[in-house]
C-alpha cells in the first residue's frame, strides 16, 4: 500500500531524512519511534505534503501511484489521511461543516454524489458517540477552544468518518490523559481491518499498549536503525534509544 | 484612463448626432440648468420638483468632490457625462455573448445564472426575455390589497406628489454631500415605497420585480416611508455581476421610519469591478441614510458589497425617536484592484437609543479597503448604547485593510463598546483543510463564509445562500 524507497529529504537545505526504506501492506499497523530530532515529524510532513520539505532522492508510492506527484488534497481524497499532533483552530467554521466538506470532496473524487443529509447525520451521530464526544462539538468552530484531548478525539472522529486506507497518526498520544488515550486508541483500533493500514509516529511506548503494532521501527538520525515486532517497543521503553544508536546498523 | 474612455464614448455619441432636440431621448454630455429642465420635463414633473432639482444643482456647483476617503481615482469630468439617455440603442450594445468579457461569462457560469439571463445582465442586445408580466401583476394586486405603494420614483412624483414632497430630501438634504447634491439635481430612476399605518408588507419588496427596473439608473433615487407600526423588508441588487455603460453611479436612498415602524434594507451590490487591471469598473458613490423619526422605530441595513471598482458608501441611521434602534451589518469583499471605503454613521439623538454595527471586511489580491464609522451620541441621548464589531480578514500580502472608527460621545450615561480584529487566512489553516481532501478554493470559501456568518444570518434566506456562492466566486484564485 505504501512503499518508501531510499527517501532523502531536506528542510531549509539541511538533510533530515537520509535514506528511509519502508513497506506497509494492507492490514498492517506500523509504529515509528525514535528520539527527538531523529526525523519523525519530517517523515510525517513529507507524507502529508507540507510545504518547505524537499525530497531530494528516493520515491514514495501509495497504492501504486507516485505520492510526490499528488497534491495535498489528492492524497487525502485517495485515502491517505493525517492525524495532526497540533490540529489548527479555524474560527467561524463549524466542525460539522468541515466534516461534510471533507466527506463530499472524497466522494466527488470517487465519482459519487454528495451524501444525502439524513444519511450523513446518522453517520456522524454514530461516530461521535463512539468517540464519547458530545454532539455540541459538531456546532463548535473547528478546534477552537478545544482542550488537547478534545482536539485529538476530533482528529480520530474525522478518520472514522472519512475511513482512510492509510491513517497517519503523528504523536496522537501527546497531551492525552489515560481516559482520553483509551478512547482515542479504541477509535484507531476500530479502523483496523485487512484492507487498511495505520502508521503511527510516537515518542512513547505507552500508546502501543493500547494499539498493538505489527511492526516497530526505530528512526535515528534520518534512518531506520532497527525494525522488529511489538517487543522492540517494550525493549526501547526499558532501555531507551542509546543501545540502538551504539549497535551497528542492521 | 477611465475618464478618457468615458469622454471618448461621449464624443462618439455626440458625433453620431444624438443631439438636443426635445424629440430625442438623449441629451449631449454636460450639465447645466437646461439639461435639468429637460429631465424634469421628460419625466412630466410638476414645477416644485424642477425647482427642487435646480436648488440642488446650485448647491452642487459650490461644492467640491470629497477627498478624505482612502481611495485613488482620476478626477471625474462631470461635463463629459450625459445625464439623460434612453437605453442604449441595440446596435451600440454587444451583439452577442462572444463580444463580452469572457471572465464575466465564466462568473455567470459559476453562479449558475440561467443562460437566457446572462445575455441580459451582460448588456447584450436581446429581446426582453424575462417572463415577468404575470408575476408582476399578481404581485401588484397583493400589494394594492394591503395598501402598499411600490412604484418608480418618477411615477410617485406624478401620482403621489404630497407624499413625495413631504419626505423627499427630508433625510438626505439636497446639499448633504457632493454626490447627493448631484443626484438630487439629475436623478432619473429609483423606487418609492409607502407602507401605511399598521401594515406589515405582505412580501419582501425587491427592485427586481418593479416594472421598468431592468435598467437601473446611473443616478438612482429611492425613498421608503414606513408609517406608524408598519414593517417592510426591501431587497436591492442581485448577486450576478451587472455591467452598465455608465461608469459613475451616485445613488441616494432615504428611509423614514415613524413610530414603532421597522425597515429592513438588504443590499447585494455586485457591479462590474473592471477587468484584471481594474479598467471599466463601476464607481459607486452612494448616500444611504435612514431616519428613525418615531419612538421605538427600527432601521436595519444589511449589505454585501463585492462589486465595483470603487465603493464609497456609508449607510447611516439618525436615531431621533426615543428607544429607536439602528443596525448595520456589512460584508465587504475586495479583490483584484478594487477599492472600497465603506462603513456607517449612527447618530444617537433620542433617549435610550441603541445601535449595533457588525462590519466584516475581506481583502484579497491587490485590493484596498477601509471601514469608516462614526458613533455620535448627543448630550440629550442619555441611556444610549452602541456595540461595534469590526473585523478584517486578509488573504495574501498585497492587500490592505484599514479601520477608522470615530466616536463623539456627548453624555456620560451612555455605553459604547468597540471590538476590532484583523486576521489573515493562515497557511496552516489551508493546509489542514487540504489534508482533509478539501481544495484550497473551497477551504478559503469555507473560512470566509465562517467569518461572515454573523452578517449572512441577517440576510433574507435565499439572499444568504446566493451571497455565500458569490463570495467564493469573488475570491476565486485569490490565494497563492
Amino acid at each position: 500500500m505504501l512503499e518508501i524507497k531510499d527517501l532523502h529529504a531536506t528542510v531549509e537545505g539541511s538533510e533530515i531524512l537520509k535514506g528511509i526504506t519502508l513497506t506497509i501492506n494492507p492490514g498492517e499497523v506500523h509504529a515509528i519511534m525514535g528520539p527527538n530530532g531523529a526525523g519523525k515529524s519530517t517523515l510525517s510532513a513529507v507524507l502529508a505534503g507540507r510545504d518547505g520539505y524537499e525530497v531530494t532522492q528516493g520515491s514514495i508510492t501509495f497504492d501504486g501511484k507516485d505520492l510526490m506527484e499528488m497534491e495535498v488534497e489528492e492524497r487525502a481524497q485517495a485515502g491517505l489521511l493525517m492525524g495532526f499532533q497540533y490540529p489548527v483552530e479555524i474560527p467561524g467554521v463549524k466542525n460539522i461543516y468541515l466534516l461534510k466538506s471533507a466527506l463530499n470532496a472524497q466522494r466527488a473524487a470517487q465519482g459519487l454524489d454528495e451524501m444525502p443529509a439524513p444519511e450523513f447525520m446518522k453517520l456522524i451521530k454514530e461516530k461521535i458517540s463512539f468517540m464519547k464526544m458530545d454532539s455540541s462539538f459538531l456546532h463548535r468552530a473547528v478546534n477552537e477552544g478545544f482542550s488537547g484531548g478534545e482536539k485529538k478525539r476530533n482528529e480520530i472522529l474525522q478518520m472514522l468518518v472519512l475511513q482512510p486506507k492509510l491513517a497517519l497518526l503523528d504523536e496522537i498520544d501527546s497531551g492525552l490523559d489515560i481516559d482520553a488515550m483509551k478512547v482515542v486508541a479504541e477509535g484507531v483500533n476500530s479502523l483496523r481491518d485487512e484492507n487498511r493500514a495505520i502508521l503511527m509516529v510516537t515518542h512513547y511506548q505507552r500508546l502501543l499498549n493500547h494499539i498493538t503494532p505489527d511492526q516497530v521501527h526505530v528512526l535515528i538520525d534520518g534512518r531506520i536503525a532497527k525494525s522488529g515486532d511489538r517487543h522492540l517497543a517494550e525493549e526501547l521503553e526499558a532501555r531507551g534509544y542509546e543501545w540502538v544508536i551504539e549497535e551497528p546498523a542492521a | 484612463m477611465a475618464t478618457e474612455a468615458m469622454e471618448q464614448l461621449a464624443r462618439r455619441e455626440y458625433k453620431q448626432g444624438f443631439v438636443t432636440d426635445i424629440e430625442s431621448d438623449t441629451v449631449p454630455p454636460g450639465l447645466d440648468e437646461s439639461v435639468i429642465a429637460f429631465i424634469s420635463e421628460k419625466k412630466g414633473e410638476p414645477q416644485w420638483m424642477l425647482d427642487w432639482r435646480l436648488e440642488a444643482y446650485h448647491q452642487w456647483l459650490k461644492m467640491t468632490s470629497p477627498s478624505w476617503a482612502h481611495l485613488d481615482y482620476p478626477p471625474i469630468d462631470y461635463q463629459a457625462i450625459s445625464y439623460f439617455s434612453a437605453p442604449k440603442k441595440p446596435e451600440d450594445r454587444p451583439q452577442s455573448l462572444d463580444e463580452v468579457d469572457p471572465k464575466l461569462l465564466e462568473t455567470y457560469e459559476k453562479l449558475g445564472i440561467p443562460l437566457h439571463e446572462r445575455a441580459a445582465l451582460a448588456g447584450v442586445a436581446v429581446d426582453a426575455v424575462f417572463d415577468s408580466v404575470s408575476v408582476t401583476t399578481t404581485f401588484r394586486e397583493r400589494l394594492a390589497e394591503a395598501g402598499v405603494i411600490f412604484c418608480s420614483i418618477s411615477e410617485a412624483i406624478r401620482e403621489y406628489p404630497e407624499l413625495v414632497r413631504q419626505y423627499l430630501g427630508s433625510v438626505v438634504p439636497q446639499g448633504d454631500n457632493y454626490f447627493a447634491a448631484l443626484n438630487s439635481a439629475v436623478f432619473t430612476d429609483g423606487s418609492f415605497v409607502y407602507i401605511p399605518e399598521g401594515v406589515t408588507c405582505p412580501m419582501e419588496l425587491s427592485t427586481y420585480f418593479r416594472i421598468n427596473a431592468a435598467n437601473t439608473g446611473q443616478f438612482e433615487r429611492t425613498l421608503i416611508v414606513c408609517d406608524k407600526r408598519a414593517q417592510v423588508s426591501y431587497l436591492e441588487g442581485c448577486t450576478a455581476p451587472q455591467r452598465d455603460e455608465n461608469q459613475l453611479h451616485a445613488a441616494v436612498v432615504e428611509l423614514v421610519a415613524l413610530e414603532d415602524a421597522y425597515i429592513k434594507y438588504s443590499t447585494v451590490q455586485n457591479w462590474y469591478p473592471g477587468d484584471e487591471d481594474g479598467k471599466g469598473g463601476i464607481y459607486n458613490f452612494v448616500t444611504k441614510r435612514g431616519d428613525c423619526r418615531g419612538d421605538r422605530s427600527r432601521i436595519s441595513w444589511t449589505q454585501v458589497e463585492t462589486g465595483s471598482a470603487i465603493t464609497w458608501k456609508y449607510p447611516s441611521c439618525l436615531l431621533r425617536g426615543n428607544d429607536s434602534k439602528g443596525e448595520f451589518y456589512s460584508v465587504a469583499v475586495t479583490n483584484g484592484r478594487q477599492q472600497a471605503d465603506t462603513g456607517t454613521k449612527m447618530i444617537h439623538i433620542g433617549k435610550n437609543t441603541s445601535s449595533t454595527i457588525v462590519s466584516k471586511g475581506i481583502a484579497a489580491g491587490k485590493s484596498n479597503q477601509s471601514y469608516r464609522g462614526l458613533v455620535k451620541v448627543s448630550p440629550r441621548a442619555t441611556g444610549s448604547r452602541n456595540f461595534t464589531q469590526c473585523d478584517s480578514l486578509l488573504i495574501g500580502d498585497k492587500c490592505g485593510a484599514h479601520t477608522f472608527p470615530y466616536q463623539e460621545i456627548g453624555n456620560s450615561r451612555s455605553t459604547i463598546e468597540h471590538e476590532a480584529t484583523t486576521s489573515k487566512i493562515g497557511d496552516d489553516q489551508l493546509f489542514y483543510c487540504k489534508s482533509r481532501g478539501i481544495s484550497e478554493e473551497d477551504a478559503v470559501s469555507m473560512i470566509v463564509n465562517g467569518f461572515c456568518k454573523d452578517v449572512f444570518q441577517e440576510l433574507p434566506m435565499e439572499f444568504a445562500v446566493e451571497a455565500e456562492a458569490l463570495l467564493s466566486v469573488t475570491l476565486e484564485g485569490s490565494v497563492g
